[in-house]
């Protein structure tokens, strides 16, 4: 297989461990009196957007960002809970730059690109240097030193975190860096805008059109460079644990003006949320991985078996992930996880009403602690009731903060009875394809975090999201956004006026009017969730060749059901969230298609794909690396219609193995 | 459909920031004790939407209680009923079977009324640009471990960090003050070496956008941490009226 000659990696020449380094002494730099002439819209304000935009400011660029949220503190970055990895080695247990890069590599299932995921692993010591710096209350021990925990799918204690709230307090700390530009006047922000168009220019990104989403104004933005940073599209399968505003517009617009659309069928199914309720339900809520530091994952061995969690004798549960994997046991990765708790349940081990759950059972450590309670405190006829009571306190402390939103959201209180918990789509590992420079296939437009497909191959390991968009906004962009602003100091402004963006404005509204035109049966609010469980059935935790076909069928039926009976509500000239959710459910059934389209062309399982064709006698996933040791790269060709380009992937560094957890 | 709580609901509707609002009257049947309050609110549109009529609009996002988005003002509470929690994560087996609940936007001066319960709360974004962060440049940083932070320090500092910027404590003050949560980011910063060096300009300088902004002054009435979703202790206020004399009595500028 060979690289396909419309893409370009850009990959710098030399070692792994030198490439980055000797590029960022090499990439062409602009200087301070031409950086004020260059404007740089930033679409999207979580950890990579407001990353990006800050540090860009900082070095004289003018910055423009833009957000559909409120305020730019609302991204969904925010959200993130357990921690963010970074190979300092402040534990002294045997990290490295190198073991990161190989946990990564190994944990995506190698189909990530080894120079970026080492560029990663490089910079992800400076992101905790800068956060702490910025005034992110990270947890610390007593002597005053930052505190480090696990995760899945690593042996050493890599993870920084600040309680269960990692995220907000990173996003905070990039949201104030965001805002003291904001003050200085170098970042002008716009919130509660929408990016519903980019516009090109001569082959080259020019700047964008948003929506008003209070005055319903449109708007045409002009700009040397366009970073989208607008993180997943989760929010495909309807369900998932995504913002209810998480959307793919903006890539999704990116990629019909020529940005190729990398790796779509990746998707993360996080084993550890509060299962599905009833029909009513709108999103689905996390249940944090550190979780399984303490937390035994079991289903009954009687198939069927009624009786409450609690009242189920040790010897009639099955351990099924210490089972089947004693090496990592409870803290396998995340697609492993997952995939057992699916198999377990399609075999009628399930348990709840809904029969779709596993237990998370945390008795065990209880016990544990309380007795270490008890041998700290030199008690040694402590009473079972007393340990448990000690044994609770310790895992409040720890926990807390989940417990309390378990019993908020299912009314059961997990320190007496066993959490049920399902897996449920959480992330994204596809995105816009870009180069080493995070640049995409249009020059000028450039893909940031979440949003890209870069860096996690089939499988993103736990607290590695965090790291990777601030290593985008923070460490890597800031450089190679060099390579081709130097070549546009010559430029001068941009003007709005130029028939590209006329056409791409009048565009927005001709979409907008038909929408509102069509005055149908339906709300965009039911064929979202129409097409989530088309996506979750036949694309989601298992796909297979018959049910993709299928699903392509039905989708292109649903988009034409869409575009004829569409109900929305209200006009475009003012705040109307109905419209706005219609427009991004438009986008997400063309995504929807794609999505199968490249599950269906990958005939192997790797990671979170996992095709039920393709699997181990132990039903494990099986690659096939002869054939698929590729990116794939869609280019949209019209409607329903798209080319496969491909990125080989050459591993120099790292020896190619079955993974293995056992 | 599948619960049995039938509920009246009495919800602020307002077509922009310049009409007269009102209320309406909605009646819903077969609302689950299992929905979150906006999943009710949900139903509520979607019938809204069967019988033609515009559905209210309401800011949320993340639904799990921590982007601070959503804000309303139930039955007389930010956030309705609970302590503690937010309006995503409120359910509605925290009602009864045939109540009436009455839902509002925020109330103040500095919050305009954008449409139905959805406000304007750019006034707090202005007082973090104000000052509330740490001036440090990326790529300036040393390393993180150079600086112990004894853990009491940085427990306190996180506590007051976990504000999310919701704006609760804004409605719930019957002056509208906007203390604690510009206490919140001033405490969180003064408890931590790194903000240091800006402690003293920072607190004159964000209590002056906050004034700027029209929120009103604090009586010490505790409303505000009362309903506070991540209940932000009132003892940042005392921190931050410290701060800001502090600032006053050594202040350069006049």
């Amino acid at each position: 297989m060979a690289t396909s000659s419309r893409l370009d990696a850009r990959i710098p020449q030399g070692p792994l461990e030198s490439k980055w380094s000797k590029y960022r002494s090499s990439v062409p730099l602009v200087n301070p009196a031409n950086k004020r002439n260059l404007e740089i819209i930033v679409v999207g304000t979580g950890l990579a957007g407001a990353s990006a935009a800050a540090t860009l400011a900082e070095l004289g660029y003018k910055v423009k960002a833009f957000c559909f949220q409120d305020s730019p503190r609302r991204a969904h970055s925010i959200a993130a809970q357990g921690g963010i990895n970074a190979a300092k080695n402040y534990q002294n247990d045997g990290d490295s730059v190198y073991r990161l890069f190989y946990d990564t590599i190994k944990g995506g299932d190698y189909r990530a690109r080894e120079a970026n995921v080492h560029r990663l692993a490089e910079v992800s010591g400076n992101i905790i240097d800068q956060c702490v710096a910025a005034g992110v209350p990270f947890a610390r021990e007593y002597g005053g030193l930052l505190s480090n925990r696990s995760f899945g799918g690593t042996q050493v204690q890599r993870t920084f975190y600040a309680a269960g709230q990692t995220g907000q307090q990173l996003l905070l700390g990039a949201y104030s860096g965001l805002q003291r530009q904001v003050g200085m006047g170098t970042v002008k922000m716009y919130n509660r805008h929408e990016m519903l168009d980019v516009v090109n220019i001569d082959g080259k990104c020019r700047g964008i059109i948003a929506r008003n989403l209070i005055t319903g104004e449109i708007e045409r933005h002009g700009g040397h460079a366009v970073l989208l940073c607008t993180g997943g599209y989760g929010n495909v399968f309807y369900l998932s644990t995504n913002a209810m505003g998480s959307n793919v517009t903006a890539a999704w617009k990116a990629h019909k003006r020529g940005a190729f659309f990398g790796n779509p069928c990746f998707t993360q199914i996080h084993p550890t949320c509060i299962p599905v309720s009833g029909e009513h339900q709108s999103k689905l809520t996390l249940m944090s991985e550190s979780l399984r530091n303490d937390g035994r994952i079991w289903v009954p061995k009687k198939k069927d078996d009624n009786r409450p969690g609690n009242e189920i004798p040790e010897n009639e549960r099955d351990y099924y992930l210490e089972r089947r994997y004693p090496a990592f046991g409870n803290l396998v990765p995340r697609d492993i996880a997952s995939r057992a708790a699916k198999e377990r349940c399609d075999a009628g081990y399930g348990v709840g009403t809904s029969k779709l759950a596993v237990y998370l059972d945390f008795a065990a450590a209880v016990e544990r602690y309380g007795r270490g309670e008890a041998n700290k405190n030199n008690i040694h006829n402590a009473s079972d009731a007393d340990i448990t009571t000690w044994g609770k306190a310790v895992v409040k402390e720890k926990y807390g903060n989940l417990f309390d939103m378990y019993k908020q959201i299912t009314g059961e209180d997990p320190y007496e009875v066993p959490m049920r918990i399902y897996p449920a789509v959480h992330y994204t590992m596809g995105g816009l394809w870009v180069d080493y420079n995070l640049m995409t296939t249009v020059p000028g437009l450039y893909s940031l975090g979440e949003a890209n497909f870069s860096d996690h191959g089939a499988n993103r390991l736990g607290a590695s999201a965090l790291m990777q968009g601030l290593a985008d906004g923070y460490f890597v962009i800031p450089y190679t956004i060099g390579a081709y602003l130097a070549s546009e100091i010559r430029t001068g402004k941009i003007s709005t006026d130029h028939e590209a963006f006329v056409k791409a404005e009048a565009e927005v509204k001709e979409r907008i009017d038909t929408l509102l035109r069509i005055q149908g049966k339906t709300s965009p609010e039911l064929f979202h969730r129409r097409l989530g469980k088309i996506m979750w059935e036949k694309c989601g935790m298992a796909r297979n060749a018959e049910g993709l076909k299928e699903a392509i069928q039905e989708i292109r039926q649903l988009r034409k059901d869409f575009w004829s009976d569409v109900k929305v509500m209200g006009t475009a000239n003012y705040f109307n969230p109905e419209l706005d959710k219609a427009n991004r459910v438009a986008d997400f059934i063309e995504l929807g298609e794609l999505m199968c389209i490249d599950a269906l062309d990958r005939n192997e399982s790797c990671g979170g794909h996992f095709r039920e064709e393709y699997q181990t006698e132990e039903g494990e996933a099986l690659r096939d690396d002869e054939n698929y040791m590729y990116v794939s790269a869609w280019e949209h060709k019209g409607p329903e219609n798209w080319e496969l380009h491909k990125e080989e992937l050459i591993y120099e560094n790292i020896k190619i193995a079955q993974r293995s957890y056992k | 459909m599948e619960g049995n709580m039938r509920l009246s609901l009495k919800v602020w509707r307002q077509s922009n920031t310049d009409a007269a609002g009102g209320f309406e009257d909605y009646k819903l049947d077969n609302v689950s004790p299992d929905m979150s309050f906006l999943e009710m609110f949900d139903v509520l549109n979607e019938q809204l939407i069967e019988e033609g009529k515009e559905p209210v609009a309401f800011d949320h996002d993340c639904r799990e209680g921590i982007c601070g988005m959503c804000s309303m003002y139930i039955n007389g509470r930010p956030h309705g009923p609970l302590r503690g929690v937010t309006t995503c994560q409120l359910h509605m087996r925290s009602f009864k079977d045939g109540d009436t609940i009455v839902v509002e936007p925020w109330r103040a001066q500095a919050f305009p009324v954008i449409k139905d319960l959805v406000v304007d709360r750019d006034a707090f974004d202005r007082v973090i640009s104000a000052g509330g962060f740490v001036s440090v440049n990326t790529g300036n940083a040393q390393d993180a471990n150079s600086l112990p932070i004894a853990k009491e320090a940085a427990d306190d500092a996180f506590a007051a960090a976990a504000c999310i910027g919701c704006g609760a404590c804004v409605a719930a003050c019957k002056n509208a003050s906007a203390m604690l949560f510009v206490s919140a980011k001033i405490s969180q910063l003064a408890l931590l070496p790194q903000g240091q060096a800006e402690r003293s300009i920072r607190a004159e300088k964000m209590v002056a956008q906050m004034d700027a902004e029209g929120f009103g002054a604090c009586t010490n009435t505790g409303a505000c941490s009362a309903e506070c979703p991540k209940e932000i202790s009132l003892e940042n206020i005392a921190r931050m009226n410290r701060e800001y004399i502090g600032a006053k009595f050594s202040s350069s500028a006049v």
